[in-house]
């Protein structure tokens, strides 16, 4: 064990793991951290604290994910690199770690563009990548990017994220490998909807035996209305929703889709668990965190190994 | 060649505002190729903003507003009409408008925003495709430059937002990295990509390093 992770615990025990996401408020309300941190507590192994996602502001994950553990959780802090350069990115690796957390998502982040501040400056200092190697760094050499030692190192198990569904395609499992060399322990992908174009990354994965290297959760997400399917489908870059998925939820009536948007989300757990290589799921569903307990006990995911952090 | 647009009219208004009169200069270079500032652009703010109640005390359009002594010696001919206006509006790119604040002692506005330089360093005109960095990475990226092109100048791309050769940010944007593959793909070097690309050095570059190395 690098780190004393929850995560990286049961990711070693070879179960197969559970982790979701919370979305902190645009506002300074711990009570909306804690709120959702109950619902999803003993029901996953872990929980990403999402940083400034599409590029709004909001509270700070690294806040958020005090308030999330203090409610009982592991929290996966996440880091961009569009917000911080490379000293301000290695001062919240120190303080996170300082502060308990032992986990740490490794993001170059969505572009100022598409949030509530599209004039802002992005930084971009360093890329995903380069975080994790600075991150791994940090960690299992003890030392700055600038090459100084420090006396206490930061124990985080290290993610990254990768998006099988991204052009080109050809290129993605040899950027996972970049990833893995890099240092990254797990990955968590962008949301499954063509579980066939998944499974035929995962067989490139294979092929490079990167799935050995690195611990991969698939995403999943609940569609809650046949026009948030169409918005992902049309509107949300990288994303790949595959015709049949939009006309499942219109075949059903529209007090139903929510339901049948459910289902679907535990159908596509199912199908990713018989992959060669996959080592645990990641649900999210920003704002209808009340529906994760459900998927999880209906995917046959419960009871979670007793957290210990 | 300097590549500018006119600030939108409210913006140059704005600047303006509490001012009664305004001499304006222009441009026959870049400015009048870009029809930012040449000689009908001057002509249009003379009258727009003698419409929006301003008194023009006089304009000229200069050959080259970046050559420094020809500026200050065509402007000496407008001596009194320039101390007679409150402000002088400059009709081009940002590099003209210092060069007008370093030869007379009023305020100077700027009226156009500076888009590109389009290829002033070399004959490849268009696009932007050095940034001046002062440490090329070219080297890695099978010579094509994703600090210059890649919205987020990722060294070890391209990001999950790349999609059908177009860049997440905007679908006018080529997707540098795409570009990148592809060539890389072509000319059997692809496994160039494979290593890891270190943290750039910035201290060097225009916008992070020290100002003062680029003006002796």
């Amino acid at each position: 064990m690098k780190t004393k992770s929850n995560l990286e615990r049961v990711l070693e025990s070879k179960i197969f793991a559970v982790t979701s996401e919370l979305g902190p408020p645009q506002s300074a309300d711990a009570e909306v951290i804690r709120r959702k941190a109950k619902i999803l507590k003993g029901h996953v192994d872990a929980c990403n604290v999402t940083d400034g996602q599409t590029a709004v502001a909001r509270m700070s994950s690294w806040a958020a994910c005090v308030i999330a553990k203090e409610e009982g959780l592991d929290p996966i802090v996440q880091m961009t690199c569009r917000d911080r350069n490379r000293i301000a990115l290695q001062m919240d690796v120190l303080g996170i770690a300082a502060l308990g957390m032992n986990n740490m998502l490794c993001l170059t982040g969505d572009h100022q563009k598409f949030g509530n501040h599209p004039s802002a400056k992005g930084v971009y200092d360093i890329d995903s990548i380069q975080l994790v190697k600075m991150v791994k760094d940090m960690r299992d050499e003890k030392k700055f990017q600038c090459g100084e030692v420090m006396t206490v190192e930061p124990h985080l198990f290290i993610g990254a994220a990768a998006n099988p569904f991204a052009d080109p395609f050809e290129f993605r499992a040899a950027r996972l490998g970049k990833k893995a060399a890099a240092g990254a322990d797990f990955i968590q992908t962008q949301i499954v909807y063509n579980v066939d174009k998944f499974a035929e990354w995962m067989k490139a994965v294979r092929d490079k035996g990167l799935h050995e290297k690195v611990k991969i959760l698939p995403a999943v997400a609940p569609i809650k209305s046949v026009g948030a399917a169409r918005y992902m489908k049309t509107r949300v870059p990288g994303m790949d929703v595959p015709d049949g998925i939009v006309a499942r939820l219109q075949g059903v009536p529209k007090e139903q889709v929510p339901q049948e948007g459910t289902k679907l989300c535990i159908d596509i757990i199912n199908q990713l668990r018989e992959i060669e290589g996959v080592a645990g799921i990641h649900i999210t569903a920003i704002e209808w965190e009340e529906i994760v307990p459900e998927i999880v006990e209906a995917a046959g995911l419960l009871p979670r190994p007793k957290l210990s952090t | 060649m300097l590549i500018s647009e006119q600030k939108p009219l409210e913006e140059i208004l704005s600047y303006l505002d509490g001012e009664k009169s305004i001499f304006v200069v222009g441009c026959k270079g870049c400015a009048e190729g870009w029809g930012s500032g040449g000689e009908k652009q001057v002509a249009e703010m003379r009258s727009t903003l003698q419409e929006k109640g301003k008194a023009i005390t006089g304009s000229v359009v200069v050959d080259m507003l970046c050559d420094a002594a020809l500026t200050r010696l065509k402007l000496k001919s407008y001596r009194k009409e320039i101390a007679a206006a409150n402000s002088v509006l400059v009709l081009t790119d940002g590099v003209g408008v210092q060069t007008v604040a370093e030869v007379v002692d009023k305020v100077v506005h700027p009226g156009c925003n500076t888009l590109s330089s389009g290829g002033a360093h070399a004959e490849w005109k268009e696009s932007e495709r050095c940034l001046e960095c002062g440490d090329c990475m070219l080297e890695f990226t099978g010579g094509l430059c994703p600090i210059a092109r890649c919205s987020k100048h990722l060294l070890n791309g391209p990001c999950g937002g790349s999609q059908g050769g177009k860049c997440e940010v905007d679908p006018s944007i080529p997707c540098v990295w795409q570009q990148i593959v592809d060539h890389l793909a072509k000319i059997g070097q692809l496994g160039k990509l494979e290593g890891l690309v270190a943290p750039k050095n910035w201290s060097v570059s225009l916008i992070s390093g020290p100002p003062v190395k680029r003006f002796s």
